[in-house]
């Protein structure tokens, strides 16, 4: 009975009633099988954080303020990346192979192709998450409430958003080749400027009021506005600059999908 | 402007350029509901061009482009259509199988797999991914994926090329199929054997302009003639003017003519040059013609819109 079904289904073209959503479904579920497939391009992006953090973090910094810092410091550091090099080269190569020229020409939703780029980045950021807060609190005897845990990880979630659409914005519009360097030379540099490695703290006083002008900087401050570490801004600037962020490069990143 | 019920997909009068350099110098062409459809040209006559056109992936500089009377870019004239790009890739992380799920995800009313499989001969390959195949089964591949969503209009552009001579006859087999089925096909080749064996109607392009238009046979008819070579101190200029010339060309000393009418363009040569030497007379098969037609040098003082 089943095989008889299945026979019609491959021979006669067939109908289905809610084809966007599977569409949708396809694309995500294909994304991270592909993904999964070349581990060794997200090696870096996923492992990188928990590296540092046990570097820093646990043999440096157990027990103290810097242990907990670092936990949403590196988290934040940790999505921005998955966000901006998964979008951002993740585009890059998929415009300069002709992929995303020949999606252009089929039916499929824009908004399947975006979506289930966002759904593995999340899937990735998620990763980094949990490794750190293994970390954090089984090596660096780091506690925080069940609540502040959970905040931590929402937010940072989130943040993976902004930082995609601007990897988005960036990857529509350099090479394949040249998408990493130029996407590493924005994120490592603005990573450090924004305290994601060393407390914000640490740096001079010129340099913390430049952080303000850093995208990684107000992700940073939200979650660190959760275990009570921010510099004491209200966290309407912080999220303001991060919708912003979105929106505009969003905008750009849509234009540049459909040159 | 003139609408005709069985057309498809219209370009009308399209100027097209990229930077300085014109790709497409006022074009007008249809597409009728049922043809296979053969754009003919040398490599950079602007076939790319009007298939990117047609399908939504550039605007025209001016002019106006239709596909099934809507702009070629909304989302009902994407259902219908299929397509097969020169420039093109694929992930290269999944297998046959999943690609072909991937892109038949895509449409309402896909093709089923087994015919999309018979039709690209990929029963053996549907485990194999993407970066393993060769370029000659990644043309497959990319045929299979161009008839994902079962379309009644379909483009192939440069279908065959990489292909071996094995290969591309299965695939010329599969495109009388797919006209017998009642679809419509456009293909753009620079293979005038290709366009002859497969096409209803044919259409030559170069740079940037139609030159010739017609079925097979009418074609052949038109360009085809005698081709008389000789050394003249007849201008080009002058010998253009004459009675039933076609087409002059200067090969080094010698002028080659192209006419339906030798015996006429002759007398009027030996009147005007009586010193006209080395003659030689013969016939212009269609490939041959079509060289002609399209060959650089023919028009030596056309304009050179294509300078880089």
């Amino acid at each position: 009975m089943r095989s008889s079904l299945q026979l019609q289904s491959e021979l006669a073209p067939s109908r289905r009633p809610n084809h966007v959503m599977h569409a949708f479904l396809a694309e995500v579920r294909y994304e991270l099988i592909a993904n999964w497939r070349q581990l060794d391009f997200a090696m870096p992006t996923v492992l990188f954080p928990a590296f540092f953090y046990l570097f820093f973090g646990v043999f440096f910094g157990k027990g103290s303020g810097l242990a907990t810092y670092l936990v949403a410091t590196y988290g934040a550091f940790g999505v921005i990346g998955t966000g901006l090099l998964g979008f951002g080269v993740g585009i890059a190569v998929a415009r300069e192979s002709g992929e995303l020229r020949l999606k252009r020409v089929t039916p499929a939703p824009p908004a399947a192709l975006i979506g289930a780029r966002l759904v593995t980045a999340l899937w990735f950021s998620a990763f980094i998450l949990f490794e750190l807060f293994v970390l954090a609190a089984v090596l660096a005897d780091v506690r925080f409430e069940r609540g502040q845990w959970l905040a931590l990880a929402i937010i940072l979630l989130i943040g993976t958003l902004p930082f995609g659409a601007l990897g988005l914005a960036i990857g529509t519009r350099v090479s394949a080749k040249g998408a990493p360097a130029i996407i590493n030379l924005l994120y490592l540099p603005s990573a450090f400027l924004s305290g994601l490695w060393i407390p914000i703290t640490m740096l001079p006083e010129f340099l913390q009021q430049l952080a303000l002008f850093m995208p990684p900087y107000h992700l940073a401050q939200l979650a660190l506005g959760v275990i009570g570490l921010d510099a004491g801004h209200p966290w309407q600037l912080h999220v303001g600059v991060l919708a912003g962020i979105t929106v505009v490069a969003g905008i750009v990143a849509m234009r540049g999908i459909r040159r | 402007m003139q609408t005709s019920s069985n057309r498809i997909a219209h370009i009308a009068d399209v100027h097209h350029s990229y930077g300085k350099v014109t790709a497409l110098a006022g074009i007008n062409f249809e597409l009728r509901r049922g043809e296979v459809l053969a754009l003919l040209g040398p490599n950079g006559a602007g076939k790319t061009t009007m298939v990117s056109l047609l399908l939504g992936l550039l605007r025209p500089g001016s002019g106006n482009v239709t596909v099934f009377n809507k702009d070629p870019r909304s989302l009902s004239v994407r259902r219908r259509i299929g397509a097969m790009l020169q420039i093109s890739g694929i992930g290269p992380n999944l297998t046959i199988a999943e690609q072909i799920d991937l892109f038949r995800s895509y449409y309402p009313n896909p093709a089923g797999v087994a015919q999309l499989v018979a039709a690209a001969d990929l029963a053996e390959l549907m485990d194999r991914r993407a970066k393993a195949l060769s370029g000659g089964q990644l043309q497959r591949l990319h045929f299979a994926l161009a008839l994902a969503g079962n379309p009644e209009l379909l483009f192939l552009d440069e279908p065959t090329t990489g292909l071996d001579v094995e290969s591309r006859r299965r695939l010329w087999a599969r495109v009388r199929d797919l006209s017998e089925s009642g679809r419509t096909v456009l293909l753009t080749t620079h293979h005038l054997e290709e366009a002859a064996a497969l096409a209803d109607r044919i259409v030559v392009i170069d740079h940037g302009r139609v030159i010739a238009e017609g079925t097979p046979a009418e074609l052949e008819a038109e360009v085809s003639g005698r081709r008389i070579c000789c050394v003249t101190r007849l201008s080009i200029k002058t010998i253009r003017t004459l009675d039933g010339v076609r087409r002059v060309e200067r090969r080094g000393a010698s002028t080659e003519i192209l006419t339906a009418n030798a015996e006429s363009v002759l007398r009027q040569l030996f009147a005007q040059d009586p010193e006209l030497h080395e003659l030689e007379v013969g016939g212009v098969g269609l490939e041959q013609a079509f060289l002609a037609l399209t060959g650089g040098e023919l028009d030596s003082d056309a304009p050179q819109e294509e300078a880089a």
